[in-house]
């Protein structure tokens, strides 16, 4: 059932899949076309909310993973086992496909075109997805440090190895690697830890903001170690997706 | 201590933060009220609302202080009506756009 909409108050609109693109086995990027859509600042997310035949509705919420730009966003979604709303969007939706949106959202976690700060982006799993956006859009020095499971879990490899090599704009990108690592690679499989993010971050009196985003646990402890290795918790920003799962 | 009002125990349910609550704030408010500041009425912490614990899969939406698990804002929704319920929280300070 439809409800009212609250005036003044952020209203679902009508957006269309224009494509999809395969990011691994298990994810997968929808391209939305939005009538009206003005662009996103980097690290925002929107809701997306499907409606069955019968009225039944389910809306959970996305990270935009595209650089800001006007009609049209990104989101990539990773499917989770026994989920409502992420298999449909991974395996069934297809161009053409009408479902809704609400945003774009989230005034907090985003990374801010005039902020003349480095950034350090650590993501787990999916939770690279936002900081994709901010990837794409950087205009300050960036690192990004990502942890998956196994290469073929990480999503964005060609775009990050792309934004690596071009672009004005230095950003670097450091893989962790949890269960399988790829053949030749010099390390065992390991968990992000202090050494790795004390490598990779810039020292603690740079003035740098930090955006840590994936699943509930994984923001936790990286949250942790970045307090850890002296970071101040006024630069850190985190979101978290859900439990880790699947 | 937390205020006794939900059955969602802090540790063993999943949780996001207060960035998911975006969507369903602005729908009844129409601005942002994840970058409000919140200062938890338990711990007397000020944090801004994205910063706090969000369990979205019990009736409603709780939020709750990292700091000391209070309650700083439960949102419920029926067929026609709002609750916002800001008794955990002694100041809500929003930002303004300067003019
Ligand atoms: C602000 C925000 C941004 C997000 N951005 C993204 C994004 O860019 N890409 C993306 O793929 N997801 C993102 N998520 C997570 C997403 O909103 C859903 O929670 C997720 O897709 C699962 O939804 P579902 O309906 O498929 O599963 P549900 O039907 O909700 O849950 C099914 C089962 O999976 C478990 N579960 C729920 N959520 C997760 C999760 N995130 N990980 C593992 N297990 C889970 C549940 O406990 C349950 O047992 C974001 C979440 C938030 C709060
Ligand atoms: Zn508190």
């Amino acid at each position: 059932m439809a409800r009212a909409a609250v005036p003044g108050g952020l209203t679902w609109q009508p957006a269309t899949v224009a494509a999809t693109r395969a990011e691994t086995a298990t994810a997968r990027t929808l391209v939305l076309d939005v009538d009206g859509w003005t662009g996103h600042v980097p690290g925002q997310h929107v809701d997306v909310r499907l409606s069955a035949p019968d009225g039944y509705m389910a809306h959970r919420s996305y990270s935009i993973s595209s650089a800001p730009g006007p009609d049209r966003l990104e989101v990539t979604v990773q499917a989770v086992i026994d989920g409502e709303v992420s298999p449909h969007l991974v395996e069934v939706a297809e161009p053409g496909d009408h479902l809704e949106i609400r945003g774009p959202l989230g005034g907090w976690f985003v990374r801010r075109p005039a902020d003349p700060r480095p950034a350090l982006l650590i993501g787990g799993g999916s939770g690279v997805a936002p900081l994709m956006s901010m990837v794409r859009a950087a205009t300050t020095p960036t690192r990004l440090l990502y942890s998956t499971r196994s290469p073929s879990d990480a999503l964005f490899t060609a775009d990050l190895a792309t934004a690596q090599a071009t672009g004005d704009t230095p950003v670097a990108v450091t893989h962790v690697y949890t269960r399988v690592v790829p053949s030749g690679w010099p390390a065992p499989p390991r968990r992000l830890d202090a050494d790795i993010l004390a490598r990779v971050a810039w020292p603690r009196d740079a003035d740098v903001v930090a955006f840590v985003c994936g699943p509930t646990g994984f923001v936790e402890t990286v949250a942790d170690l970045l307090v850890d290795i002296g970071y101040n918790p006024s630069n850190i920003r985190t979101e978290r997706f859900g439990p880790t799962g699947g | 201590m937390t205020v006794p009002t939900t059955d969602v125990g802090a540790d063993d349910r999943p949780w996001v933060d207060g960035n998911a609550l975006a969507g369903p704030l602005g729908e009844i408010i129409g601005a942002d009220l994840t970058v409000a500041e919140l200062t938890c009425a338990g711990c007397r912490m000020t944090r801004p609302l994205a910063a706090m614990r969000v369990f979205d899969r019990a009736p409603g939406l709780v939020a709750r202080c990292p700091g000391c698990e209070n309650v700083v804002m439960r949102l419920v929704r029926t067929a026609d009506r709002a609750l916002v319920d800001l008794r955990g929280s002694l100041v809500v300070s929003i930002p303004l756009p300067i003019t």
